[in-house]
Order: C-alpha cells, then structure tokens, then sequence
C-alpha cells in the first residue's frame, strides 16, 4: 500500500527523459509509433484484467446498490436509496460497524504496540533471536483458514490449550466461540496472532536502520535505556508506524478466513465485521443490493484511510 | 521514507549469483543498536525471559498444531493435556482423506497456484517493463491507473466478479478460480522498482548490439532483476496458496475446492467432535507454504519488508 500513494509520478524517470531536440524525420515518427504499439501491447492484457476484475466492479458494485435483486430473477429492480435506509435503520448493522471498529482498533492497536516491543527486543542481539524472528513470521505465512482452524481447537474449552491456560490462573476457560462475549475476542486474537509477525519484522527491519549517529549524540547528552527508545527509537519510527496502523486498518478491514473459520461471524451477528455482512448478504441471504450497499460503505472507509495516508505521506517529516 | 532499501545492482551483468537485494535488509549482521553491549545482568535475564516468551507464543500453537496431528484420539480427547503424544498416529491422516477429497484439493490448489502465479508474473513483468523501458506519451496516466487499482478492496469487487464469472460460463471452474486474479499490480510495482535501476548504459549497449526490445528484455534486464522477480513470485504464490473467499464463492462442488476451502468443509463435517483429523487435515494446508517459508525465509521476509519499507 505504500507503493500506492509514494508512487514516483514522472515514471520511467530519467531514462524517459526527452533526448536532445532532433528534427522529426520520418523514421523517427515511424520509430516512435513502434514504440508506442509495443507499449500498448506489452501492458495490454494486465490492465485488461485490472480493469474487468477491479475498476468494472467497483463501479458496477456502486449502481447495484441502488438495486433489489436475488442473483436469479432476471433483471435487478432500481429501489433508489432504500437499501442504505433499511441498512443504516437496522440495529444489526450498527452492531456490525461498532463491531468492524473494536476489531479494528485492538487488533491493529495491540499489534502496533506488541510488535515495536518485540521488534526490539529482537534487536538486541540475544542469542536465538534469529529463530524467534522466523518463528514469529512464520503464521504470517500460513493460510488463513489454517490459523482459523488450529484457534478453534485452541479456543476450545474443554481440550483446548486454553483451558490449561485458564486452569493455570484458577479459571475456566470461557466458550470462546460459542459465546456472544467473547467471540469477536476469539477472532481478535487469532488475527493478532497471524499479523503479529509481521509487524514485528517491520519494526526490526526499520530499527535496523535507524542513523547510528543520533543515537551516538544523545548518548553524549546521557540519555540512557528507555529514554533512548522513548525519545529517540519511537519517535524516528514514527513514519513506519503510520505505515503500519494504515496498512493494519486496510487488511483488518478484509479479515475474511479466520471468521469463516472460527465463528462464522457468530453466535448471532457478535462476530459480524463489515466484510463479512457484505459476504453473507451476497452469498448467504442472496440479498445484492444490502451486500452492495455494505460494500459500498467499507469501500468509502478505506478511501477515507487511503486519502489520509496520501495526505500525510505527502507532508512527512523525513529522518536521514 | 529514509529507510531506503539501496538499489542492489552494481555488477554490470548479472552472474549467475546475482546479488541479492532483500537479504541484505535481514541478513547484514545488525548494524545500529550494535553500539552497547548491555552489562546489566538482570536486563539480560529479564530479556531472555521476554524472549522465551515471545518463542512460546509462537512456536506453541504451531507444536499444538503438529501434535496434535499426530495423537490418537484417547490422548486428544485428555485432561491433563497429552503434551507429547506417547505414539505417532497417521490415522488421522487417512481419516482426513477419508472424509475429504484431499487429493482433488491438492490438485487444485496446485493448479491454480502455479497457473495463477505464472500468468499473474508473466503479466507483471511484460508491463513492468513497459512502464520502464519502452518510450510512450501517456505512460504516467495509464502508471496511475494500475497502481490505483491498489486501492479497490477485494471484498467490494466480489459480487460483482462472481456475476461477471457467471455470465462468462467460468463458475465452478480452473478458468473462474484463476483469471480474475492475474492482474496484476502489485507485482508490477515491486519488479517496476527493480528495472528502473538497471544502469541505462548496458541497455543501451545491447540497443547498439541491435538488440531489439524483447530480446533485450529476455537477455539483458529480466537476469538482471532475477532477485526481485523471485521474490514477486514467492510473495504471489503465497497469496495464491492461501486465497480464501474467491474460491469459496467460485466452487461449488467438493472436487473444484482448493485446499484452504476444502479444510474448512472437512471442520464443519467432522465438527467438533474429531480434532485428530481435523489437525491433520490444517496440517496438509499448512505445512507446504511453512516447507517453503523455511527453506526461502530470508528471501520473502526480507522482500516483504522492503516492499513495505521502501517505495
């Protein structure tokens, strides 16, 4: 995603530069619709497919919802603003939202705060810390579905690792899944767990990083230990942690696998975040329009995010 | 951002151990925190006790995961937990194919992670060398609009792609899983960044050589980026590899399903009451992708950092 918004604008850069002036000859024109046939056939069928599976779409998602359709009837029936009327009337929905944001929130949250902790750590050259790095990405890797899985045994109560979890406090492991309280919370930590990793070797990567040469400087000034991370580390990390919460709140928003996995988006709606009310509505109650009309609103929310990041990006403060 | 992963190319032509631009992001020995050594021994303890904990929050799951596999059932179905199974059980295995057609999903996964990564790639790098290479007026529009595309989330594109595979007849087939995907930007992006540092002077000679555009793609700038094209692909096919809700809406009979969909219909199945075989059903979804992870870690972990960090 930080491709997306730093994108250079002049592309092609230097080496696209115009030559020195050359009078038009023939040839030369004959050169440059060569050129530019070849351009348009080399890139032809890559944009075909980002323009029929990704523009086409987004925009016909748009005008569908407007509509009231059942994927069988043969024609949608127009029904103006009616689907974002019902949606935004219904309690379900905006127990979706208030959902979407708690998801939102804590996992990105805690993996940001998690991952700088780890990611420094992991810094400090312990000895195998190479492994705990591999170890730590390595659910990044992992499909979702498995994540998804392998929680749902974790989760369970009674056989489940949390339960000796739980007993090792004197608890009993609450009913992760099947529990209004606590599913969303089951969902949370799953997907925590597979993003942790990632976020951990970002923060490592970045603090590897960081100009010697500060440090050195306010070392002179006697600054020590947590001081240093608290007023040199995090605040240099500050671009990457706006990278970071950014990027979080984009796939947070797309979490799919584990809650089909895990809950179902269940009991009730308590695990239901945004993207998966646009599934099921679609695919589950064959109800176009709403799942449209859902759609349509996490898209607006992550135009939201993106503009945002493009904004901030275009004023950041640059450490080197 | 200053973080900038420095172009990787300086040997004129790349040889057959090119130098590899991502490891050098995980793998140069830590450069800046080591200024100290820390003396303190109790911060030391109190670290090492933090490490042991971030392996275990890690490694623990996944040794749940592989165990648990491997248990019979009187040992799953125990409390206290059986950490160590007392026998390695592959029955598990074999009552997951049972009641799944795992082999049909394998198939498939295959198929639609190596036709989909190859197409996604082939893709990427023709364009890719377009937008660095070949001279056209509006390249910077046309730039915008792929990389835009970025911004369009999956899950608003679904429904919309699912009535389009519809009415192209690809439902439920190796067409319908796969082409919707291979567009690609991402990946375009990443090997974009790479072609534009190949040094003008050794495209130029090759011109001179008479070497016309594709030849000059095959033989001088695609070896030359060899280590970003790997990655790409490594990042892709694990994306292909783990995709989930496209194939989920796209098939609709059990030998169409890819491995991660497959598994998820084997847990509904067996429900609650089966963990061994639902174990080692996650096994065969996770251990491929975790062999390649292992085997090419540095590579994709530091590929995946650098895409995010540099740009």
């Amino acid at each position: 995603m930080s491709a997306l918004t730093k994108a250079p604008i002049a592309v092609g850069k230097s080496k696209a530069a115009k030559p020195p002036q050359r009078p038009v000859t023939p040839e030369r024109r004959r050169s440059n619709r060569r050129e530019a046939i070849l351009f348009l056939v080399l890139i032809l069928p890559n944009i075909a497919a980002i323009v029929v599976f990704s523009y086409y779409p987004t925009a016909y998602n748009f005008i569908l919802s407007f509509m009231d359709w059942d994927l069988v009837a043969p024609f949608p029936e127009w029904v103006g603003l009616e689907n974002y009327q019902r949606m935004f009337a219904s309690p379900r929905f905006v127990e979706v939202l208030a959902n979407t944001l708690l998801f939102t929130l804590v996992a990105v949250g805690g993996t940001l705060v998690l991952g700088l902790g780890v990611g420094q750590l992991l810094a400090q050259r312990l000895k195998f810390s190479g492994f705990a790095r591999t170890m730590a990405f390595a659910p990044h890797m992992l499909p979702g579905a498995a994540v998804g899985v392998l929680w749902l045994f974790m989760f369970d109560p009674t056989y489940g690792l949390s339960r000796w979890l739980f007993n090792m406090i004197g608890l009993d492991s609450p009913s992760w899944t099947t529990t209004s309280d606590w599913s969303l919370w089951a969902v949370i930590i799953a997907y925590s767990w597979q993003r942790l990793g990632f976020v951990t070797i970002i923060y490592y990567t970045a603090i590897q990083d960081l100009p010697q040469d500060v440090y050195e400087a306010a070392e002179l000034d006697g600054a020590r230990g947590s001081k240093l991370f608290w007023y040199i580390t995090r605040p240099l990390l500050s671009p990457v942690t706006f990278f970071l919460s950014v990027t979080g709140i984009i796939s947070a928003a797309q979490a799919f696998d584990i809650i089909a996995t895990l809950t179902d988006g269940g009991p009730g709606s308590s695990s239901t975040t945004l993207n998966w009310m646009v599934y099921e509505e679609a695919f589950k109650k064959f109800d176009v329009g709403t799942s449209a009309a859902a759609a349509t609103v996490l898209f607006l929310i992550l135009l939201v995010v993106t503009l945002i990041q493009a904004r901030a990006q275009g004023r950041q403060v640059h450490y080197s | 951002m200053s973080l900038d992963v420095k172009p990787p190319i300086t040997a004129p032509v790349a040889t057959s151990n090119p130098v590899e631009p991502t490891d050098a992001v995980v793998n140069d020995a830590p450069r800046a925190p080591n200024r100290k050594v820390v003396h303190n021994p109790v911060l030391r303890v109190l670290q090492y006790l933090a490490l042991a904990l971030v392996v275990a929050v890690f490694v623990l799951p996944l040794y749940w995961l592989f165990s648990s596999a491997l248990k019979a059932e009187n040992e799953i179905y125990s409390y206290p937990l059986q950490w160590i199974p007392t026998m390695l059980e592959p029955e598990n295995f074999a009552e997951a194919w049972r009641s799944a057609p795992f082999d049909r999903f394998f198939i498939n996964s295959i198929i639609t992670t190596f036709f989909g990564t190859t197409l996604e790639i082939g893709l990427a790098i023709l364009s890719a060398y377009a937008f660095a290479f070949v001279r056209f007026r509006f390249k910077t529009p046309l730039f915008l609009v792929m990389i835009g595309s970025l911004m369009l989330p999956g899950h608003v594109t679904l429904l919309v792609n699912y009535i389009t595979v519809g009415h192209l007849g690809w439902l439920n087939s190796y067409a319908g899983l796969i082409l919707p995907g291979i567009g690609s930007a991402f990946a375009m992006f990443l090997i974009y960044q790479q072609m534009r540092v190949v040094p003008t002077e050794i495209v130029d000679a090759a011109k001179i050589d008479g070497a016309a555009h594709l030849r000059r793609m095959w033989s001088v700038v695609l070896p030359m980026c060899r280590p970003m094209i790997l990655t790409g692909t490594l990042i892709v096919m694990f994306g292909k590899w783990n995709d989930f809700v496209w194939p989920l809406i796209v098939t609709s009979t059990a030998d169409m399903r890819t491995l991660p969909i497959g598994l998820m219909f084997l847990r509904s199945q067996e429900g609650y009451s089966n963990w061994g075989s639902i174990m080692a059903g996650t096994v065969m979804v996770a251990l491929p992708m975790l062999l390649v992870f292992f085997f090419a870690q540095k590579r994709i972990i530091g590929g995946i950092a650098a895409g995010a960090l540099k740009g």
